[in-house]
């Protein structure tokens, strides 16, 4: 039996959280969790590393929330489709920061009550969202990104995907994450 | 570098062992006949790659579950270290103190380090290695080797058995 280990499946598609051009030559596939603290720090190296790449980087987020040790993930997840269902990718794009903005505000700053605060702000109804996540109605959604992330070798989060191939690098430096952008652009 | 050649392959009979979960309580491979087994050796409790590979293992349990599978961690740590950082991480599964070392038998201890190396053994219901997989020592796997190896077993079994579901 030959297993391709660390590939990513499904391929990104239309329905993906996406940024940047769909021709970019570059990829960048995150699995990532609102309360995770890593992926915050990754999200304060991103913005600079696609700047740098500009228009030859697409960026994809997908939900690997870590329910056990992270017990707000997985809501918040669901919050970020609920919002996203609402108003677009717009929104989820602004409910994503939010949540990576403060999540190190205090122990509740996930909690429902504050994920409809952010959801509100990013322009949903908040009501709406209340409702979403008392009817777990995005759980099988964002389980499915979950499962596709353990299918791709997802081996803890954040995790990035390079044009398909699971990152084994160091993402925490702008400089060593861009360059290995820089060189898969070529 | 992992020698590879030496890790067991896949149609070895898995050799046995019994060895403590918890001070006072052993785990015995063969008991676990009939289901398949996942046996995941990492080099230590607590160092931050093998947590997130344990975490990760507990996070995807119930779909081990689902194929009726096993998971059992296993180090050389002792089950008081185990016993800490399994309620730390609340792992669902239990972890081997391996002072024997069983992982020698399997091909994956490294001699120099007193340790395992990060290996995965994928096990059927009727005690054979179906799948081994030895990764770099800071390389955490992931499950997706593991998820598929269970599915073959599964295959094999609805195919080659008609006992299946009697």
């Amino acid at each position: 039996m030959t297993t391709q280990q660390g590939t990513l499946r499904p391929a990104v598609s239309v329905e993906d959280h996406v940024l940047g051009p769909a021709d970019a030559p570059v990829t960048l596939v995150e699995y990532g969790d609102f309360q995770c603290p890593h992926c915050a720090r990754a999200h304060r190296v991103l913005p600079k590393v696609l700047k740098r790449l500009g228009d030859r980087t697409r960026f994809v987020f997908r939900h690997f929330p870590l329910g056990e040790s992270h017990p707000d993930a997985i809501h918040a997840a669901e919050a970020s489709e609920s919002v996203a269902a609402q108003v677009g990718e717009e929104g989820f794009w602004r409910m994503h920061d939010l949540m990576y903005d403060h999540q190190r505000d205090g122990d509740d700053s996930l909690d429902d009550a504050h994920l409809i605060r952010y959801a509100g702000q990013a322009g949903a109804d908040p009501s709406m969202v209340a409702l979403d996540l008392a009817a777990d109605t995005y759980e099988q959604a964002v389980k499915s990104s979950f499962m596709s992330g353990v299918r791709s070798g997802v081996n803890g989060t954040p995790t990035f995907f390079i044009n398909g191939r699971r990152f084994e690098g160091d993402w925490t430096s702008v400089d060593a994450f861009a360059a290995a952008l820089e060189s898969a652009a070529t | 570098m992992p020698n590879a050649s030496k890790i067991l392959q896949p149609g070895t009979p898995a050799p046995d062992f019994s060895l403590p979960v918890t001070p006072d309580q052993r785990v015995t491979l063969s008991d676990f006949r009939g289901r398949p087994v996942v046996l995941a050796f990492y080099p230590a409790d607590w160092s931050p790659v093998c947590g997130d590979q344990m975490v990760l293992y507990n996070e995807v349990l119930s779909e081990f579950h689902k194929h009726h599978a096993e998971l059992l961690g296993i180090s050389v740590d002792g089950p008081w270290c185990h016993g800490a950082f399994a309620a730390q991480r609340k792992l669902h599964f239990p972890l081997l103190a391996d002072f024997e070392p069983v992982a020698r038998q399997y091909g994956v201890y490294r001699e120099h380090e007193g340790t395992t190396e990060r290996a995965l053994f994928v096990i059927d219901g009727e005690g054979v290695i179906r799948w081994s997989y030895l990764s770099p020592v800071g390389v955490n796997p992931g499950a997706d080797g593991i998820l598929e190896a269970l599915e073959s077993i599964d295959a094999r079994a609805h195919a080659g058995s008609p006992s299946d579901g009697a």
